[in-house]
């Protein structure tokens, strides 16, 4: 090992390093990781069909076990790649190598740009019946001029999550409005240094996109064949005027969630509340184990008292691919998943997500709070009330994940140095600009 | 005469059978990717029309992607964090690379191969695991080491706190080539050196490390190839706070473009350019040191 490094050794190792640079951005295009098992199995017989389900929720292998057992010509093949955004990436190298699945799991605000990149197949006319069973405001996120790209599976009003106990403690009321949020986030400070009311979070923009929602920002609109693209518009500057105001003065935690520092946070009490979506229920098991029946939700807290407005933060839908060979069965199946009564309760049992289909939302299966939450027997109740006056934007744009990061960034680095929230506004309005006009697509 | 020509007949195509194997290799997952990067570099994807672009379709690009990647400050922001790390990481890494590989060499050092084990092992934890665990003890929730007093994920702190994890996991290594450097030096000469009365700190300075000097280069070449490539470290810190952007640095920016917004074109395109630059960086540095290290020798 201790021979000279000659200029060839220095020009080898470099060599190396270059190609192994290139090799590592050739192999994005190379494909899935994941075969489709698909294709093969169904070709043997003209009766049987196997189709490949890709979904990242948590149990709902045991919702999928209850199709095929009383489905023996369609058997649905679950897998797991991955979750959330990190799927939308599997999906569009899938398609790219021919051999993404039949039927996946994808979030709203991805769903136009795997639309845009042909990955989303049209299923129309192959879910006539089960349109009829949302409302117009649910199907907007799903149906874009005139064509059904998937079946909605849940929806996700933002609201307001307290610690109980540490608001008796603490002598706090549940806010009401947003003026009410900011003056107890100055009284959780000056009565328990230690601890906050929320924090701001840089790393997920969910939450607040479900706010500028909430304040009626339209980031998205089209009209005809062209988009507007207006981020920085009014409403949303407002929302991040008022939480710069926040942090600013101190009165709520800066932290990252769903970190490690957050999580502890969360579990110990230093923070007393989280601004999340109706699937939280879900999550703060893992989260915050030690604080099981110690919280409950309230609606968001309005701009003017007595609005009930809030946006949506997350919520998903099951589409087909334009790679299947049996769209219709895959259709079938994802009508069944998200409209069928036996499958919606289960998946509110397993899954604790808040339906999406009108008859869904009255379940019996939704008397019952969630396991986490069994002080606030009225939970579903609560959401109920909040989900009709729940807005998203008019429409997600086709390429969310630049906007996202923008976001991401650009609160981050404000956060971090002291930068302005409507800086970061406005540098996610022109990277999403950008980035849209660059892919082709006519920005009015 | 004649009989070396026919042996060198006999062996002909002996040789290149020999080498098939790795050629083959080399030729299937170095050329042909890298090949594939460099076509990709002058594709970019374009919709095909219609509010939801009705699928898209790869047009050629000519220069656009580079001109793009030049102009594009978020690179060069990354590029210059990265040259901030590495004016922290590289130094650090060898000086105390060298420090341990002298110290351990030293006759009247105890416990020998505990230390250089333990000193080595770190080089052993994945770079993930290991910025996991540095996250950990970083945090104020959660740190051990005072992160409740300290902003490890300050704004000049978190090249510290990276930096740290990337010295930390190669310190180990680099101890071993410079340690075995030293063994191989003949002990004749630290003797004769001591009948002329020369110090033990003497013999260090003016012995041991000019004569293991070769090494000491071959590390840093190498410790500046691994800071052109960081990646793991940051990208694994990034969910913790604030401080780390997802294209804090330059492989990290190709890592976003490629997997977050799908954009494998642009990520190619700034692929080759890394590429050339981290080429002519290592040609540069190899062709300095080979130069100053046979000036030394002579």
């Amino acid at each position: 090992m201790s021979v000279l490094p000659r200029g060839r050794r220095g020009a080898a190792a470099a060599a190396l390093l270059a190609a192994g640079l290139l090799t590592a951005t050739a192999a994005c295009g190379g494909g899935g990781s994941d075969g489709k098992a698909g294709g093969a199995a169904t070709a043997k017989g003209k009766d049987k069909v196997t189709l490949t389900f890709w979904d990242w929720d948590p149990n709902i292998d045991k919702v999928v076990a209850k199709w095929n057992a009383g489905h023996p010509d369609i058997q649905v093949k679950l897998s797991n790649p991955a979750g959330g955004d990190q799927l939308v990436a599997k999906m569009i190298t899938a398609h790219e190598a021919k051999n993404g699945p039949d039927i996946a799991k994808v979030e709203y605000q991805s769903l136009p740009a795997l639309v845009s990149k042909g990955v989303v197949a049209d299923i129309t006319q192959w879910t006539k019946d089960t349109v009829t069973k949302y409302d117009d405001a649910t199907l907007k996120s799903t149906v874009f001029q005139g064509k059904v790209y998937g079946v909605p599976q849940d929806v996700a009003p933002l609201m307001f999550f307290y610690r109980t106990d540490l608001f008796a403690k603490y002598g706090l009321s549940v806010p009401k409005t947003w003026d009410d949020f900011a003056a107890e986030a100055k009284t959780v400070r000056s009565k328990a240094p230690s601890a906050y009311l929320t924090n701001f979070d840089a790393a997920d923009p969910g939450w607040f996109t479900g706010l500028a929602q909430q304040a009626g920002a339209n980031w998205w609109t089209t009209s005809g064949d062209s988009w507007k693209v207006d981020i920085a518009d009014a409403p949303t500057k407002k929302v991040a005027g008022y939480w710069q105001g926040l942090v600013d003065e101190g009165s709520i935690a800066k932290n990252p969630s769903f970190s490690p520092q957050w999580n502890k946070q969360m579990n110990d009490g230093t923070l007393l509340g989280w601004i999340s979506g109706a699937w939280a229920p879900a999550q703060l098991g893992g989260i915050a184990p030690a604080t099981k029946g110690k919280w409950a939700v309230a609606p968001l807290p309005a701009w003017t008292a007595g609005d009930p407005a809030t946006g949506i933060w997350g919520g998903s839908a099951t589409t087909v691919t334009t790679d299947s060979h049996h769209p219709e069965q895959a259709a079938q199946f994802a009508s069944w998943l998200n409209t069928d009564d036996a499958a919606v309760t289960e998946q509110v049992r397993q899954i604790n997500v808040y339906p999406a289909a009108t008859a869904g939302r009255s379940l019996p299966v939704l008397a019952a709070p969630p396991a986490f939450f069994p002080n606030q027997p009225d939970f579903y109740a609560e959401v109920k009330k909040v989900a009709p006056a729940a807005r998203s934007f008019p429409m997600w744009g086709p390429d969310v994940t630049v906007t996202f990061t923008g976001y991401t960034d650009g609160f981050g680095k404000a956060l971090q140095s002291g930068g302005s929230f409507t800086g970061a506004l406005d540098s996610m309005q022109s990277a999403t600009v950008a980035d849209m006009k660059k892919l082709g697509f006519t920005v009015g | 005469m004649a009989r070396t020509t026919t042996n060198r007949r006999r062996t002909g195509g002996f040789p290149y059978l020999l080498v098939l194997p790795a050629v083959t290799l080399f030729a299937a997952f170095v050329v042909a990717p890298g090949g594939y990067a460099l076509l990709l570099s002058f594709q970019r994807r374009k919709v095909n029309g219609g509010l939801l672009g009705g699928g898209t379709h790869t047009v050629f690009a000519g220069l656009a992607n580079y001109r793009d990647v030049l102009g594009d400050s978020q690179l060069w922001s990354g590029v210059l964090r990265m040259l901030a790390l590495g004016a922290v990481t590289v130094p650090a890494t060898v000086l105390f690379a060298l420090l341990f590989a002298v110290l351990l060499d030293l006759e009247r050092t105890r416990l020998k191969r505990v230390t250089r084990l333990t000193i080595f092992l770190p080089y052993a934890v994945p770079g993930v695991i290991a910025s996991l665990m540095w996250g950990f003890l970083y945090l104020p929730a959660t740190s051990p080491i005072g992160g409740d007093h300290v902003d490890f994920f300050g704004q000049v702190a978190v090249y510290f706190s990276v930096g740290n994890v990337a010295v930390w996991g190669a310190v180990g290594f680099n101890m071993i080539v410079i340690y075995t450097a030293l063994r191989a030096l003949p002990p004749e000469l630290f003797e004769s050196a001591r009948l002329d009365g020369a110090s033990e700190r003497q013999i260090v300075l003016r012995i041991k490390v000019p004569m293991v000097m070769p090494a000491v280069v071959m590390c840093t070449l190498f410790t500046v190839l691994a800071a052109l490539q960081v990646f793991n470290e940051p990208n694994t810190l990034k969910p913790l706070s604030n401080a780390v952007s997802s294209t804090w640095v330059p492989l990290m920016k190709i890592y976003d473009d490629a997997f977050g917004n799908s954009d494998i074109y642009s990520a190619a395109a700034t692929s080759v350019v890394l590429t050339a630059a981290a080429l002519a960086v290592s040609f540069v540095t190899a062709r300095i040191v080979s130069s100053r290290v046979q000036q030394e020798a002579a």
